[in-house]
């Protein structure tokens, strides 16, 4: 039967993230807060532990990965990619962003597919408009675009029309 | 790219499901390996309604958006055009008048009934119950001359405007929302009688595609697909937005996980969606404003343009160059028909987005597919895929 119980109602609220900070101290860069939305700027070492804690702690609990985008910061911007995960916690109702900067020359990530699933399709849609590419990807391909395609969409230097 | 079979089988074999098979819901191409009837592996293959509108977002001005978003996931544009609007009123510290919330409230669950009225018809259709798809698409059609009422466009209204909605609610479009209303609830049991209680569609339904709710958030399910497996979570609830706080509505779970499941969940949400109709239009009887009094979104007054140069000039630039949003980065997520779709919006001061990225709930619910259909026979594969509803506009965007 329909299970009706009633859920505790609160505004979208972000998580404290000074227990990250502390912990660790060497893979962060900073924690800003803006409107409300708290982000994590997480180096690339020490990004899978990173990702473990925030999802195995108990009092933060991000079990649920929301969403991983891309953002191309433009061709002549060092570094030039960031790469943003949306976490969230069923659990305890939070969110928090963390946000990774890499190079063109060297766009490698580690892959989260160890930590949720859902990272799979997530950072293949990546590589494949962004040209970033995940290590220890289990199957990463193209997804949206022909196997065959040159090129990534999404960059700020490939044209709208006529490419 | 084929997959070739295990070479040392001789009873495997590779069959190619899509893109052009009625029951993928627009072109979704499945590749199965297939041990007689048993599906070995199951590997989706997407991207042939790929238009790129993540790419065309960024060429349109901010308020053009609105165009693009509601072309993503077809069925439930109401939904989409929301998050887009409340992620940027959000960057611009917008607050809309109560009116529009309720407005906005409305037209989202009224979308949320069509669109679950399209996938009871099709995925009854999928299992084999034919009429009940002629019941459905018969009452989607009254829901979506309402659309045509209000909005002018019975598919992608483009309705909501970042600050409010386009203009006011037509003065007949109360009467005619009631009189849905009133019919609603006689059709839904209807549809219950013809389907619910059928035993055919029931065997065909209960323990197919069974997904934990452990593996349901590994996976980042979300909507009425992580409902039917236990988890009670609805955005509506847990961060509520647009005043969703002030309605009474319920939010139905089951826990069996299976396609049985998410069906029950989606027929009840059809009555608390009616629910939470019949609140906003009540509240919606008296008249009031349509839009943030707010001088970057409003147009300035016919009377006052034609006496005062300076409001001229400021029409003129509004309606041609748009408005600018400050610099910052949000992301908003809502409960669309599908589940969570969330927009991450950055903005670096101009008249244009910088990025929009969508999260898009038929995407990710899709990409748990093979963890559901991998080992069941391939018939049930069509009854998960009605199961999960997506949209394939939604998936490939």
């Amino acid at each position: 039967m329909a299970d009706e119980t009633e859920i505790k109602s609160s505004t979208p609220r972000y998580a404290d993230a000074s227990l990250v900070q502390a912990r660790f101290a060497s893979a962060i860069e900073e924690i800003t807060e803006a409107l409300g939305e708290v982000t994590v700027i997480a180096k690339r070492e020490g990004l899978v532990e990173l990702m473990t804690f925030l999802r195995d702690e108990p009092s933060l609990r991000f079990n649920y990965l929301s969403d991983i985008g891309g953002l191309d910061l433009g061709e002549f911007a060092t570094p030039r990619f960031a790469v943003a995960y949306q976490l969230y916690s069923i659990e305890h109702n939070h969110r928090l962003r963390v946000k990774v900067f890499v190079d063109e020359d060297d766009a490698v990530l580690p892959t989260m597919w160890g930590v949720w699933k859902t990272s799979n399709w997530l950072e293949r849609e990546i590589f494949d408009m962004f040209g970033v590419s995940f290590d220890g990807h289990p199957d990463l391909r193209r997804i949206l675009m022909p196997a065959d395609y040159e090129g990534h969409p999404l960059r700020k230097d490939f044209p709208i029309k006529g490419y | 790219m084929l997959r070739k079979p295990d070479p040392l089988s001789d009873t495997q074999m590779t069959v190619s499901m899509g893109p052009q098979h009625p029951s993928t819901h627009g072109v979704l191409r499945l590749e199965l390996v297939l041990d007689g009837e048993t599906v070995i592996r199951a590997i989706p293959d997407i991207g042939y309604l790929h238009t790129g509108i993540e790419k065309t977002m960024e060429k349109e001005k901010w308020q053009q958006v609105v165009t693009v978003t509601c072309r993503m996931d077809y069925l439930n544009s109401s939904g989409n055009d929301l998050g887009y609007v409340l992620a940027v009123e959000k960057l611009m510290g917008i607050e809309v008048p109560k009116r529009v919330q309720d407005i906005r409230v409305l037209l989202t669950e009224l979308n949320r009934i069509t669109s679950h009225l399209v996938w009871f018809g099709t995925h009854a259709m999928d299992i084999g119950a034919m009429t009940a798809f002629f019941y459905a698409f018969t009452q989607r059609e009254k829901g979506l001359d309402l659309f045509e009422c209000v909005s002018g466009a019975r598919l992608h209204q483009s309705y909501f405007v970042v600050g409010g909605v386009r203009w006011d609610l037509p003065p007949n479009f109360i009467d005619l929302m009631t009189d849905f209303l009133d019919g609603f609830p006689a059709f839904l049991d209807e549809c219950k009688r013809l389907v619910t209680g059928n035993k055919i569609f029931q065997r065909r339904t209960k323990g197919v595609g069974v997904i934990t709710k452990e593996a349901a958030i590994d996976w980042a399910l979300s909507g009425p697909t992580i409902r039917g497996s236990g988890v009670n979570w609805d955005i509506r609830k847990t961060e509520p937005y647009s005043g969703y706080d002030t309605y009474d509505f319920n939010v139905p779970v089951y826990h069996d996980g299976d396609v049985w499941s998410r069906y029950l969940v989606r027929m009840d949400e059809m009555e608390e969606s009616w629910k939470i109709c019949k609140q906003a239009v009540e509240r919606l009887r008296e008249p009031g404003p349509y839009m943030a009094d707010h001088p970057k979104l409003k147009l300035p007054e016919r009377d006052l343009m034609k006496k005062h140069i300076d409001v001229m000039i400021h029409h003129f630039l509004l309606a041609s160059e748009g408005f600018t949003v400050p610099v910052g980065e949000v992301y908003q997520s809502i409960e669309s028909a599908r589940g969570e779709i969330g927009f991450y919006v950055v903005s670096d001061g101009g008249e244009r987005p910088y990025r929009v990225r969508v999260r898009a709930p038929s995407y990710v619910n899709l990409s748990a597919l093979p963890a559901m259909v991998e080992g069941s026979l391939i018939a049930d594969v069509v009854a998960v895929i009605g199961s999960i509803d997506i949209v394939l506009g939604d998936v490939d965007r």
